[in-house]
């Protein structure tokens, strides 16, 4: 069984970001990008699976442009067999709902036991790619998973989901795509031999025209959703005002402020 | 006649979820500046039960689809009949709390109705024909202006807490439209075999009004429970820093921050966290922080507007008692 794994490349999540000139997106310059953390967590998943089996391939996939090869080949590392990178100029500005599309007409021409991805990307936090694309590929999905367990013969799987204030414990026919949850795991480290291993490895790309798609149907034109600009959250004024006094002084200070300023109690 | 401002509405135990009222108080703003109906949407086993306080919150109408078979949340059977629904009643809006479940179901009718899909918006307004969002991004650092691009109905998944609750109006009564279950024709894919819920019943951090948080100054997990003692007292929930969840301390859907869940509560009480960016991102909402350290220099004072100093063993605890005498 084949597992196809779809990730995307994001600022590392300790930088603070910038906006451009424009005001419309994140300023590049000297951020620091990594495999989006939910995706590292989908990447392991599949790993694990191919070896329970011992079959298939596990192949990446990103929608990006050249730099996003510094994630796949950490993916490589990881342990991955292929990466497939989707790239073409007509792709750029594509809004996620685009982003499931052009996914889904790659991964129609190739043969799916299972489509695994990240809950959310951390930049944009739209929480809607892996649904949209098993949408387009008319297969179920499983969303925020953090146990998996697919049957013997690989037909169905039993995921384990957070849900607010619980568990749900959802079975799944296959092919399917399952979006993972921090916790499913704990992913591996590239090693060394995994490096140098992910170096000598061919990244196919793969063009819009390749995958037979319209290039009114990607990009900026095909958008529903534009970003008209981008701020700066507000940030708070005034600064702190620090509960001083011994243990009794603060104590009875904070509760007073419970009391009175916030109605807490 | 339901075209006009839909919203899911999200239940469970007979319960409907506080951000279903939020959205239904957005419903009537959008119906305001845009005309027509304020439109609940309930699939349920039973739907009898919700028409009540839907109606007192803001529905003219409500669309009730009931059948045995949903008992349960299905993502299929809800996405497939509400696509159909919304192909024959050409509603302006589709909204949805941003919840576990909100999340599932829009992004898959998204794709469905090949419609805009506005995620985790804390503001949406209907402008110049088009409907305007404010939504957080990189878990907040930068807050994006976005619009809705053509005429297919506008799916939005609203923040929780982000939006008013609106007051109910005891005697409001909404229209009942009945509407027929049909099951997607290829079968459910996915089948919800059981809920095991959060110990104790516990408060989401995302709907408390108080979030009480413990971080790696916590020293281990066993202690977290003067943080659920303090917590139970404010009738508010417990939440974590993601080195106490990587710890292995707590569980992640308590973790607030990046790659855990943002959070609006009215108080947010850091305890023991030093404040990293991927943790001050996910309070950014919080009306009011206090924060408890013994470290003077913890970036965590430079966000919170009270600060203590001290050790969180004593002050903790002494609060809690504190509370409870009062």
């Amino acid at each position: 069984m084949n597992i196809f794994v779809c990730i995307k490349q994001v600022p590392e999540t300790s930088q603070s970001v910038k906006i451009d000139p424009e005001g419309t997106a994140i300023s590049l310059d000297g951020l620091e990008f990594v495999i989006n953390p939910f995706d590292e967590y989908a990447i392991e998943e599949a790993l694990r699976i191919k070896e329970r089996f011992h079959e298939g391939k596990v192949t990446l996939v990103t929608m990006g442009p050249e730099r996003c090869q510094k994630a796949l080949r950490s993916g490589l590392a990881m342990g991955a067999d292929d990466a497939v990178q989707l790239s073409d100029p007509l792709f750029d500005g594509s809004d996620p709902l685009t982003t499931a599309r052009i996914l889904a007409a790659f991964l129609k021409t190739q043969e799916f036991g299972l489509v695994l991805a990240g809950k959310q990307a951390v930049d944009d936090d739209s929480s809607m790619v892996p649904q949209a694309l098993a949408e387009y590929l008319g297969v179920p999905h499983v969303c925020t998973v953090k146990k998996l367990e697919l049957a013997d013969d690989k037909k169905s799987a039993t995921a384990h989901r957070e849900i607010d204030g619980g568990t749900e414990v959802v079975t799944c026919r296959l092919p399917a795509v399952f979006s993972a949850e921090k916790g499913l795991n704990e992913p591996r480290y590239e090693s060394l031999k995994g490096k140098m291993a992910a170096k000598k490895k061919q990244i196919r790309s793969v063009s819009a025209a390749e995958l037979g798609l319209d290039p009114a149907k990607v990009g900026p034109r095909a958008a529903t959703v534009k970003v008209c600009k981008l701020s700066y959250p507000e940030v708070k004024q005034g600064g702190v005002r620090m509960i001083e006094g011994d243990l009794a002084g603060q104590v009875a200070e904070t509760t007073k402020i419970l009391r009175e300023g916030l109605k807490v109690i | 006649m339901s075209a006009g401002i839909w919203v899911l509405v999200e239940h469970s135990d007979g319960e409907i979820r506080k951000v279903t009222l939020e959205a239904l108080g957005l419903g009537r703003t959008l119906a305001a500046q845009q005309g027509g109906e304020v439109v609940a949407v309930v699939l349920a086993q039973d739907t009898g039960q919700y028409m009540g306080k839907l109606s007192a919150f803001g529905a003219d109408r409500v669309l009730a689809c009931q059948d045995p078979s949903l008992k349960i949340y299905s993502c299929d059977s809800y996405a497939h009949t509400l696509a159909r629904l919304a192909r024959d009643r050409k509603p302006k809006a589709i909204l949805f709390g941003a919840t576990a479940q909100g999340k599932d179901l829009a992004g898959r009718l998204s794709a469905k109705l090949e419609a805009p899909l506005l995620a985790d918006v804390t503001h949406l307004a209907f402008q110049d024909g088009k409907f305007v969002a404010r939504r957080p991004m990189n878990a907040g650092k930068v807050v994006a202006m976005v619009e809705s691009i053509g005429d297919s109905p506008v799916i939005a998944s609203i923040r929780p807490k982000a939006f008013p609750m609106p007051t109910p109006i005891d005697g409001r009564t909404a229209a009942i439209d009945n509407v027929a279950f049909d099951a997607p024709e290829a079968g459910l894919g996915t089948v919800v075999k059981e809920i095991l819920k959060a110990a104790g019943g516990a408060l989401d951090v995302t709907e408390a009004d108080v979030v009480v948080a413990g971080g790696r100054g916590l020293k281990g997990p066993e202690h977290f429970r003067l943080l659920e003692e303090l917590a139970d007292a404010l009738h508010g929930a417990v939440g974590t820093s993601r080195p106490a969840v990587d710890a292995g301390w707590r569980d992640h859907s308590t973790q607030v921050g990046q790659t855990g869940k943002v959070v609006s509560p009215k108080l947010y009480i850091a305890v023991g966290i030093s404040g990293a960016i991927q943790h001050l991102v996910g309070i950014t909402g919080a009306k009011t922080v206090i924060a408890i350290n013994k470290d003077p220099e913890a970036p965590i004072f430079k966000r919170a507007d009270y600060g203590i100093v001290g050790d969180l063993f004593e002050v903790v605890p002494a609060i809690t008692a504190a509370i409870k005498k009062a």
